[in-house]
């Protein structure tokens, strides 16, 4: 299992709708992450680039070629052994940060934990030091609709640490931001992945953004153009 | 986990108030619409049945015909009793303690400028007895009225009223057709029967003055008998029966040319009365049920973009398919409990209030607060479950991306 990469697709495909309507959203991608990886996945609209993201996070299925995480072939995984997966190793943050309304920033963040079967006190405590990761323990109490788009962004990612994950699965996390707080967001993953040796896999149309990764992969019609080291790569 | 899933439906409950108070309501009105109007319904069918208990279980009313239905005395072309027919049912029978022959019919009863169309019965003291009418002021009828056939009248109530006002009627002299008859008592009032008829509307005058002036004829239209305490209305039924048959000569395999009809029956009579009574009010009690399922779906559909994307989350952050249907459906269990039980309690205490402001017992009836629950808690499960349930099969980026 170590020597196998932890993210490894072959040839996958993925296609939408059937006929004359067919979208080629990926095709035949071949891409491998390793642990410790901060990689920024790039391209125009309708490249396929959340497509791919989706598809690592096992919330989209290829329509053909194989999918090894950690060595373990997707494809033969159940639904349920796929949700058991994203609990484990899995974390995510969306563009359009997915929190659930009327729900405190601390609920939220402990969902996650309430499917790992952790107790109340377990969860809370972690929730609150997931909080303080991302610097908003003061508005643990506080409900998505009372926070900015970057507070509530931070609890997104949060949610996305507190369940301690292999891989943070972000697309276009800053995609609703101004850029004071997109590079606040950026720093926080940056650290997250230097201190830790989190992977981190984002999906991102700000070349500004995608600086802050290691790696950059460029795709473009559903095909990966360019991957390439970028910046002080560690 | 049950007790987690439990815990994670009732925060997802408070959570959306909103939503969760709206469909505890559809389930309230519908519940206690239901409740409140039967138990109203089936109170005023208890009294009906009571009332007709108290009008006399040991009264037994033989009646020449037969109809085909059940319990309708009809057929004119049947022989009449005749006086004989009765007084030998008094005498021979040890089960009957009073048998009073009946003669009637409608007439107008007049007395200066004022007049009533009423019963005109004509009777004898048997009748005052078995029927326990007390008399309130005069005297009944003695012996040689009865036997002479004088032109004599006792009152009921509402005729007096209506001829008299007033003043007082004993003595007065009131006319029934052709007929001058002198008043000479008058009866305690019985008031309304349960069943809204009058039972004060009559006059009565010796069966033999009836007979002579009145009918023109000798028929007794009818035997007002009270059996002996402590013998069964069943009982009494059938000895009367097979005692009519054999003096009216009636052949084996032959069909009874009479009816004999228990107060019992008569309360089935009345009792379909009451019963399309109940099925009108537990008709308007449906559409409220109705009213209430649909304001819960209402709910449930206009909230199911929501839901479908907080399964999207939960489905995101590793929950399985089968934890968050079970979350979805204790929350719709929940909720329609809670709203069941305010609408039990709620349809009882308006029924309570029914039954006291109309004067009939309370009567809950638990298979109706069964149905009516059931049907609520159906309502709010299936819209509450099923959307869910489709959005816990979606691809979870799917269930994200519901609009």
């Amino acid at each position: 299992m170590s020597d196998a990469p932890l993210i490894d697709l072959r040839k996958i495909t993925r296609v939408y709708g059937s006929g004359a309507s067919e979208v080629r959203a990926l095709d035949n991608v071949d891409l491998t992450i390793d642990d410790g990886e901060f990689v920024a996945i790039m391209g125009p609209s309708g490249s396929g680039k959340s497509t791919a993201l989706n598809v690592i996070g096992c919330l989209d299925s290829p329509t053909s070629g194989e999918y090894r995480f950690c060595g373990t072939e997707i494809a033969s995984l159940t639904r349920d052994q796929l949700a058991l997966l994203r609990r484990h190793y899995l974390g995510f943050v969306f563009q359009g940060y997915n929190l659930l309304a009327r729900t405190s920033a601390l609920h939220n963040v402990e969902l996650p934990l309430i499917y790992k079967g952790l107790s109340r006190s377990e969860r809370l405590k972690a929730a609150h030091s997931a909080l303080a990761k991302v610097g908003l323990e003061h508005r643990a109490r506080h409900d998505p609709s009372e926070l900015s788009g970057g507070q509530q962004q931070r609890v997104a990612i949060a949610r996305a640490l507190v369940g301690s994950p292999r891989v943070v699965l972000a697309d276009e996390p800053t995609g609703n931001l101004d850029t004071k707080r997109s590079i606040e967001i950026m720093e926080v993953l940056q650290g997250l992945n230097r201190e830790t040796g989190l992977t981190i896999v984002m999906v991102t149309h700000e070349r500004d953004m995608a600086a802050f990764a290691d790696r950059l992969i460029w795709m473009v019609d559903g095909r990966v153009e360019r991957d390439e080291q970028i910046g002080k790569a560690a | 986990m049950l007790w987690e899933t439990i815990m994670l439906a009732l925060q997802a409950i408070l959570r959306n108030a909103l939503r969760s108070f709206l469909t505890v309501l559809g389930v309230v009105i519908g519940v206690g619409a239901v409740i409140a109007m039967v138990t109203v319904g089936q109170g005023s069918a208890v009294q009906v049945t009571a009332d007709v208990e108290k009008l006399g279980t040991n009264i037994v009313m033989v009646m020449p015909g037969q109809d085909a239905m059940e319990g309708g005395p009809g057929g004119t072309a049947s022989a009449q009793f005749t006086l004989r027919d009765n007084d030998r049912l008094e005498e021979q029978m040890g089960i009957v303690d009073i048998a009073a022959p009946i003669a009637a019919t409608r007439a107008r009863a007049v007395f200066g400028n004022e007049n009533r169309r009423t019963d005109i019965v004509g009777t004898d003291n048997r009748y005052l007895e078995a029927a326990n009418w007390e008399v309130a002021r005069g005297r009944i009828f003695e012996l040689a009225e009865l036997q002479s056939g004088r032109a004599v009248c006792v009152l009921g109530e509402t005729v007096r009223k209506e001829l008299f006002g007033a003043s007082d009627p004993v003595g007065q002299t009131i006319r029934i057709k052709a007929v001058s008859c002198e008043v000479i008592g008058l009866l305690q009032s019985k008031g309304a029967s349960t069943f809204g008829s009058d039972q004060d509307d009559f006059v009565l005058m010796p069966l033999r003055t009836f007979h002579r002036r009145v009918a023109g004829n000798s028929d007794v239209t009818m035997m007002y008998v009270s059996v002996r305490e402590g013998v069964s209305t069943d009982r009494a039924k059938q000895e009367i029966e097979t005692f009519m048959r054999d003096i009216r000569r009636i052949g084996q395999g032959e069909e009874d040319d009479f009816t004999v009809m228990d107060m019992k029956q008569v309360a089935t009579m009345l009792s379909g009365i009451t019963d399309i009574l109940t099925g009108l009010l537990a008709a308007v009690a449906m559409v409220s049920l109705l009213v209430g399922g649909i304001g819960i779906m209402n709910i449930m559909l206009v909230s199911v973009t929501e839901r479908t994307r907080e399964i999207g989350i939960r489905l995101a952050v590793g929950a399985q398919a089968n934890q968050v249907l079970m979350q979805f459906l204790v929350e719709a269990v929940v909720l329609s409990l809670i709203g069941g039980l305010i609408g039990v309690i709620l349809g009882l205490t308006f029924g309570y209030i029914g039954a006291q402001v109309l004067a009939v017992p309370f009567a809950p009836d638990p298979v109706i607060i069964l149905i009516a629950f059931g049907f609520s808690a159906a309502v709010g499960v299936v819209f509450g479950y099923f959307p869910a349930r489709r959005a816990a099969r979606m691809n979870p980026i799917e269930a994200l991306r519901h609009e």
